[in-house]
């Protein structure tokens, strides 16, 4: 029962990964006792489980996940969100509005129009329904400003690190809020201009980048350099 | 252009263009040259210059196409008008929707359908210069175009022809083999899962002829595969390499 690959190896649809007694995880598939990976990725395995870390994918909604959209069209009784995925998603005005919509009295594209944007989450999905979401919880709503950046939404794990090390490391360097959907949207919001353009920076190098080691110490390199040179700039 | 040559395989047994009978054309592919697309890739098997887009999955546009348990998807195979000596028009031709077709169903097998229910898949295939064997290249390039865009996959599907040109099985025809040889066999190929996708005859051949046709139609497929994952690799291998040399700095 061997495994044919590294740790960490780069492989492209198709290649045989291991044969035997494995578990097909992420990005992979098995088919006849063999395991093969499905995406172009990163090898990644612990002892039974088969991973392929993809380097590019899109967004397939799941429930509970926290996700950054915007508004696409404004319908009778509520709205429909594009949160970056194949599906449109279904945000209602009674979950906006949290009591019952009343058609005659509510003015919907005040309340959100083509265009905003929301932090929501997905409260229910399958193959047959397209996702719904709902703002009624504390940190979910429309956003007001700060900077909006999307990437691809496999590399978000990677931004926010291990155990968070990575996005706490730009939290703290530049001093911004930092929300992250899990559909590849993110939400920067910081005192000034600056600051949000300085992560950024920051996100968009672990997207390019995410694929190779010692990330962690070239991001903190970056953003401790960047700050020195804006406290030289102050005096 | 227009005039026959007497011969297409000389008293030393190379073709017009100097090939031996087993021997492809130089084959270059490149990954991610669309931005806009969700992948792309580009191809340049001999004269042939082709490049394919991938978008998706998508929203289904008009609906009433959506299809409850799979994804649906759709391929245009178009050749540009100034890809071919004589003006083509720009208007799809019987050929170009019957290559479209074909095309899609040597790849669906691949692509895992049933993973996104009510969504599509655009893959545009456009050929810049053509010089025989589009199909084939066509296969390849929108293969892996479709790997770029991150859609899940089988395998990756790699194309190649052979023929019959004078009496002698040969490898990969280009444009005046074909027209004035015996016989075409392209052949799309699935190479880790050894199954073949697409299996085609224009011509005649008698069975040991079409076996040893198809046979080296599957070895030209086996090169093309490995530049064709070299080609997925260097996209990314790249970005490492750059890495590499600012540690080392």
């Amino acid at each position: 029962m061997p495994i044919f690959l590294e740790k960490r190896q780069l492989v492209t649809p198709g290649d045989l990964i291991a044969e035997g007694d494995y578990i097909a995880g992420e990005n992979t598939y098995m088919e006849k006792n063999k395991i093969y990976a499905s995406r172009v990725g990163i090898v990644e395995y612990e002892t039974k489980k088969m991973d392929v870390v993809a380097l590019k994918s899109f967004y397939i909604p799941r429930m509970e996940d926290i996700v950054i959209g915007t508004i696409t069209e404004v319908g009778f009784s509520g709205w429909t969100v594009d949160i970056n995925s194949p599906y449109p998603a279904l945000l209602r005005a009674s979950d906006v509005l949290s009591r019952s919509f009343r058609p005659q009295k509510d003015d919907l594209p005040q309340v959100l129009d083509v265009g905003d944007l929301v932090v929501a989450k997905i409260v229910s999905y399958d193959r047959t329904h397209d996702p719904q979401l709902t703002v009624a919880e504390p940190g979910l709503g429309k956003i007001t400003r700060g900077q909006i950046l999307k990437v691809t939404p496999t590399k978000i794990p990677r931004v926010i690190g291990r155990k968070g090390s990575m996005i706490s490391t730009i939290k703290q360097e530049t001093g911004c809020n930092i929300i992250l959907g899990v559909n590849g949207v993110v939400l920067i919001t910081g005192k000034t201009l600056e600051d949000e353009q300085l992560a950024m920076m920051a996100i968009l190098k672990i997207e390019a980048e995410s694929h190779t080691s010692g990330l962690t110490d070239r991001i903190t390199k970056m953003l401790k350099e960047a700050k020195i040179g804006k406290e030289e700039k102050k005096e | 252009m227009n005039d026959k040559p007497e011969k297409l395989i000389d008293k030393k047994g190379l073709r017009l263009d100097g090939r031996k009978p087993d021997e492809l054309r130089p084959v270059k592919l490149q990954v991610g040259v669309i931005s806009n697309a969700d992948g792309s890739a580009y191809i340049e098997h001999g004269k042939n210059k082709i490049l394919a887009g991938v978008y998706g999955p998508r929203e289904v546009h008009p609906k009433h196409l959506a299809l409850p348990d799979r994804t649906v998807v759709k391929c245009r195979y178009h050749m540009a008008p100034f890809s071919v000596q004589e003006r083509k028009s720009p208007a799809p031709s019987r050929r170009e929707i019957e290559l479209s077709k074909v095309i899609r169903e040597s790849l669906e097998p691949a692509i895992f359908i049933e993973y996104y229910p009510r969504t599509m898949i655009d893959i545009f295939i456009e050929v810049l210069q053509a010089d025989g064997g589009t199909r084939c290249a066509s296969i390849t390039a929108a293969a892996l175009a479709l790997a770029d865009s991150g859609i899940p996959m089988r395998d990756l599907i790699v194309a190649c022809a052979a023929g019959k040109v004078e009496d002698k099985i040969v490898l990969d025809l280009m444009d005046t083999e074909d027209k004035l040889g015996c016989a075409d066999v392209p052949v799309a190929l699935m190479p880790n899962l050894n199954a073949v996708t697409l299996l085609q005859m224009d011509g005649s051949l008698s069975t040991e002829e079409f076996e040893s046709a198809v046979n080296l139609a599957l070895e030209g497929c086996k090169q093309i595969y490995a530049l064709q994952k070299e080609a997925l690799r260097t996209k990314y291998v790249n970005v490492r390499e750059e890495n590499k040399e600012e540690v080392e700095e």
